[in-house]
């Protein structure tokens, strides 16, 4: 054992997690990819030519114009425009961030219930366990989509549709964040099971420390891994159900357009052969669901030491 | 003799087998019943842990003694019985009033690859206790103290940002002794402390334990099966059996005159250079189940001087010469 001491840099770079990323192609593409588009996202208000928000910008006579390429484009429209003439380069942009909002939203919010109660039902066990997870059994028997369209349907009826736009994204993010909860309280109470038996968790006790700090500060660490794991894969659940309830019409109005509610708006024109409205968006949806999905795949193959690869 | 540190009267533990109660109900013969089944770990023990001590508790996989140690810890709560702290009662007190306990009362654990916290580094695991403990150090005081004990242990204290599994297991066996250290206990339970180590590190770690006490005034309960170590370490040593203390004794006394038929047949299988044919006493059978514990003597089915009375009579501790106790009908008839 060498006497220096590594920083956390050092121990990151000697980890197996970097070293299975750097070798596998398809996890470093997909990182990059999200990367960029999450930067895109981020940084939308700079990129983006027009604001789709400003209806001042937006000018009906260029609705329905074909990609750069195609007879009859407009150089300042590269993506093409939408039925309302707006740039869909813009939209596409601004709606890849309503998307990755929610579905990073909705993830924070499922992570802190179902770490809550995961942690509750796993180390209390006895009648906190059998009641938190009979809850979780009672909503996992219901379709997330369901539920989300009668709570959608049912918010959107009493709010008006106009103030229902102002609160929308909130809305998206409790319905899924609320309807997904017990795959990640499952996941960790199955951790925290394994871990609660280990010695170190009795050390802490004979130490007399308080149970919140024993569940917090000693297991919760401990059952990180297969939280990030699911963690990732939800986002990508979480952007598409977003992406229906938009096709739907109980997500974001057209007015603050996400991927889905965008495939929506052009999905009237399809037949018309304004295909550029649905199918642009509809590309970008897939292929940020699709990379998201691609390292989660990763991760759970690095974090599970059973699945080692040869 | 003087009132003794901690003081275990009647100890029982029972773990429940049979689950919730629709699980109890069983369609037998026509009618249902209920059917309720538990694991006898511990079966009224009384031991005394007296200052300054080495109490061993030996005793084969299964007799119960881990349990002891667990119960009078309160990592488990005893089915009856009281585990006394000088004078003090400790096995029922509720929430703020165990943490004087808890920091006069310390344990080691068995398998140090599970005992350090995988995401801490040592220097946070040893800081954490003393923090709580003692709110009043500073940051400095603090980091002095766990240098300070951190050297006590052999361990260099340069070490303190490395996490538990950069560091070989009689190491992490030493951290987590300087963690049970660190809040300056006076009695430490050791549960079979070296029974996970090479047995070149053993010796070090029961010499490292050995200081501690020299110098800490420190007094052990040990747990261990491992009768060479018992005759190194020990003041005392009490025998299990199914969850019964079947001899307690001096540790010099047990060994040169060992009195209940168990003990005699576990030191007779002591491994010795000097013989070249060994005298084992072969016991019958196997150590009965400890759902359904026999009547009687726990030992009567396996032992070659069992009578009627051994069949039906639980012996009692009694004490024979100097200070020893012995539960046996034989010894207290003098058939043995």
């Amino acid at each position: 054992m060498t006497t220096a001491t590594l920083s956390r840099w050092d121990r990151f770079r000697e980890s197996f997690l970097w070293y299975s990323f750097k070798r596998d192609k398809v996890a470093i593409a997909s990182f990059v990819v999200l990367v960029l588009m999450v930067l895109a996202a981020i940084f939308a208000p700079l990129l983006a030519p027009t604001n789709p928000y400003d209806l001042a910008q937006i000018n009906i006579m260029n609705s329905e114009l074909p990609p750069v390429g195609m007879q009859g484009a407009d150089p300042a429209f590269p993506l093409g425009t939408d039925a309302q003439g707006r740039d869909m380069l813009s939209t596409i942009l601004y709606g890849t961030r309503v998307s990755l909002l929610i579905g990073f939203g909705a993830v924070v919010l499922q992570a802190a219930l179902g770490i809550l109660f995961g942690l509750l039902a796993g180390y209390l066990g006895g009648r906190v366990d059998s009641i938190l997870m009979r809850i979780a059994d009672v909503q996992l028997s219901f379709s997330t989509l369901m539920v989300a369209i009668i709570v959608g349907a049912v918010f959107k009826a009493s709010f008006g549709n106009l103030m229902f736009g102002e609160i929308a994204i909130y809305m998206l993010i409790f319905i899924i964040g609320v309807a997904e909860w017990p795959q990640i309280a499952r996941t960790v109470r199955a951790s925290v099971l394994a871990e609660k038996k280990k010695e170190y968790v009795d050390a802490a006790k004979v130490m007399g420390f308080r149970t919140n700090r024993i569940m917090f500060r000693h297991i919760l660490p401990n059952t990180l891994s297969p939280i990030f794991v699911i963690a990732t894969v939800q986002i990508a659940n979480a952007i598409i159900s977003e992406a229906a309830l938009s096709f739907l019409g109980l997500g974001m109005p057209e007015t603050q357009p996400s991927l889905g509610s965008l495939i929506k708006s052009g999905f009237d024109y399809i037949q018309s052969g304004s295909w550029w409205i649905t199918l642009i968006p509809g590309l970008v949806l897939v292929v940020l669901v699709l990379v998201i999905n691609l390292l989660g795949d990763w991760l759970r193959d690095v974090m599970n030491p059973r699945l080692y690869k040869g | 003799m003087t009132s003794p540190l901690v003081d275990i009267r009647g100890l029982e533990k029972r773990f429940d087998l049979s689950g919730s109660l629709l699980e109890q109900i069983t369609f037998k013969n026509g009618r249902f019943q209920r059917r309720q089944e538990a694991v006898h770990a511990i079966n009224g023990v009384d031991l005394q842990v007296y200052k300054g001590e080495a109490l061993c508790v030996v005793g084969e996989s299964g007799c119960g003694k881990s349990t002891v140690a667990r119960t009078v810890m309160g990592l488990l709560s005893p089915s009856a019985g009281e585990v006394h702290y000088d004078g003090q009662r400790i096995d029922d007190l509720k929430g703020q009033q165990v943490l004087p306990y808890r920091r006069k009362m310390q344990m080691i654990f068995q398998n140090p690859y599970a005992s350090l916290n995988p995401r801490m580094t040592i220097q946070q695991t040893l800081e954490e206790p003393i923090h709580f403990h003692r709110p009043e150090l500073s940051r400095n005081e603090v980091r002095s103290k766990v240098r300070e004990v951190m050297e006590s242990v052999g361990i260099d204290a340069d070490w303190g940002s490395r996490f538990g599994h950069e560091f070989s297991g009689g190491q992490r066996q030493r951290i987590a002794i300087a963690r049970a250290l660190a809040v300056d206990p006076e009695f430490i339970v050791a549960d079979e402390p070296i029974s996970a180590l090479d047995v070149s590190i053993q010796a070090q770690v029961l010499n490292l334990l050995m200081d501690a006490q020299e110098t800490r005034n420190l007094t052990y309960l040990f747990i261990t099966h491992d009768l060479a170590v018992v005759e190194h370490f020990g003041t005392r040593v009490a025998v299990m059996y199914l969850g019964r203390v079947c001899e307690l004794a001096q540790t010099a006394t047990l060994f040169s005159e060992p009195r209940h038929p168990y003990t005699q047949a576990l030191l007779s299988a002591i491994p010795r250079l000097e013989d070249d044919r060994p005298n084992y006493i072969r016991l019958q059978g196997e150590v009965p189940t400890p759902v359904n514990l026999p009547s009687g003597c726990v030992f009567h089915g396996r032992c070659p001087y069992a009578n009627e009375r051994c069949r039906q009579e639980i012996p009692r501790l009694i004490a024979t010469d100097g200070g020893n106790q012995v539960a046996c009908h034989a010894v207290e008839e003098g058939r043995l």
